[in-house]
């Protein structure tokens, strides 16, 4: 297979399930062509509606992409599916298994799953997510799903990537109290309740809209509580109405491109924070004048702010 | 290894065959060695098991086979594989299978074969001396 970038996304733009699948890796790795491939893509994007998924481990998010999916092939929409597991913090590896519910869209040509461990990616996983989804896009998907384990600081910045986010709850994930200092209240735009045939189920619906209650903040979209048991495919009808209606409110009070306009612009300066790195500060830190500075900061003779200072300054003429 | 070069695998179980005990062990014995597995659950087809391979781009798929299916099921991935422009993926797998048969499949492309009373320390070794992570290989 060539892995010349452009002609890569030259073939995964015709339909080439390989050439994405070879492309996705590359992100994944941070490699040297990401650049190109991206510029490459950019320009073919822009047509996709991207929809998160987070919530707690065992809560029931992919049997419920999954479900999601099915709903929404019988319109005829393709999907691409980012589906990230933890890998182990002592050997980085990882056993991603939330493809298992979702094999039956495996042959689907209209469905692309892909599976990422949370960690191990040098330029971190929500660019990895962020730049996949853009592939995705660039293919003709009209859909995105991104699946997250939460909540950690990626699961928020894959949420902030989203245009529409629901988060996944089992009954029984704790009182109100757990609700509030989770952090995963802000995010939601959409609650879902899964398992919702367990006695617990009730509780946790009355426990979230108590803690909705409580938010001050004047809010224009008013998060729904849906109820599913995935399983059984119990609920996702509704579900899916939700989301149409919250993508409806989103274009008609202008909410999406106020969203996507603060998502692009976090990504132009990620971008160009790492230019101005490489290009700016790591060579200055590669003289022997930072050396000298290290070890005068080493003695307490010069303060860190008084080095940083210097390396960040243009007074050397560079 | 760099962290950037993570080692992928898929392991899979293909057809009428609902013994998983042996595929989770080892894929549990890859996590732990530190390569990412990608599994896919009991009763694949060959046609899902390639799919996901390509999706997945993994670097080898590991095919678990406890049914005697194997003289069928192997043959066919590695044609799907082939098919799909994914030839490079190597096919390894493990399972009950006599040794007449393990040099037939062997002549026919499969990379390597463990049979009953092989270590898991054995297949992970095998995996990570003959599997490269290629994406940064061909840069």
């Amino acid at each position: 297979m060539a892995s010349e970038p452009s002609l890569l996304v030259a073939s995964a733009l015709s339909g080439n399930r390989r050439a994405a699948g070879r492309l996705i890796s590359m992100i994944e790795d941070d490699a040297p062509q990401v650049e190109q491939i991206m510029r490459a893509v950019y320009p073919h994007t822009g047509n996709a509606y991207l929809i998160g998924f987070t919530g707690p481990p065992g809560a029931g998010k992919s049997t419920l992409v999954d479900e999601l999916v099915r709903v929404v092939r019988t319109s005829d929409q393709s999907v691409g599916i980012i589906a990230v597991d933890p890998n182990s913090p002592f050997t980085g590896g990882a056993i991603l298994g939330d493809r298992i519910r979702m094999m039956r869209h495996a042959t689907d040509p209209q469905v692309f799953i892909r599976s990422m461990g949370a960690r191990g990616h040098l330029g971190g996983l929500a660019v990895a997510a962020q730049n996949a989804s853009f592939l995705f896009d660039a293919m003709g998907m009209s859909l995105v799903l991104v699946e997250t384990v939460g909540v950690g600081q990626s699961e928020l910045e894959i949420a902030e990537m989203a245009d529409t986010t629901v988060v996944v709850m089992p009954p029984g994930f704790g009182d109100g109290v757990q609700a509030i200092k989770a952090g995963i209240m802000e995010i939601a735009d959409i609650f879902v309740v899964n398992k919702a045939d367990d006695p617990m189920a009730s509780k946790a619906v009355s426990d979230i809209r108590d803690v909705l209650r409580m938010d001050l903040e004047h809010r224009e979209w008013t998060q729904p509580i849906v109820r599913t048991i995935a399983t059984s495919a119990e609920g996702l009808e509704d579900l899916w109405m939700r989301i149409q209606q919250h993508r409806g409110y989103l274009e008609q009070s202008g909410e999406l491109r106020r969203r996507r306009r603060a998502r692009i612009e976090r990504e132009i300066m990620r971008i160009a924070e790492r230019k101005l790195l490489e290009r700016v500060l790591q060579p200055r830190t590669e003289s022997q004048e930072f050396e000298t500075m290290l070890d005068l900061a080493l003695e307490h003779r010069m303060d860190p702010y008084a080095v940083a200072d210097h390396i960040v300054s243009f007074r050397d003429g560079r | 290894m760099t962290e950037s070069g993570r080692i992928r695998v898929l392991m899979a179980k293909a057809g009428l065959d609902g013994h998983d005990r042996g595929v989770k062990v080892v894929a549990r014995a890859l996590r732990d060695s530190g390569i990412e597995v990608i599994y896919t659950g009991l009763h694949q087809t060959p046609e899902q098991v390639v799919a996901a391979a390509v999706q997945e781009d993994v670097d080898a798929i590991g095919l678990s086979l406890l049914s005697g299916a194997h003289m069928t099921i192997f043959p066919r991935i590695l044609d799907l594989l082939k098919s799909e422009d994914a030839g490079d993926i190597v096919l390894f797998g493990g399972g009950t299978i006599p040794d007449p048969d393990v040099a037939e499949l062997k002549k026919a492309g499969v990379a390597e074969l463990f049979t009953p009373g092989s270590s898991t320390l054995d297949i992970v070794d095998w995996v990570r001396n003959n599997l490269q992570h290629k994406s940064h290989a061909s840069a």
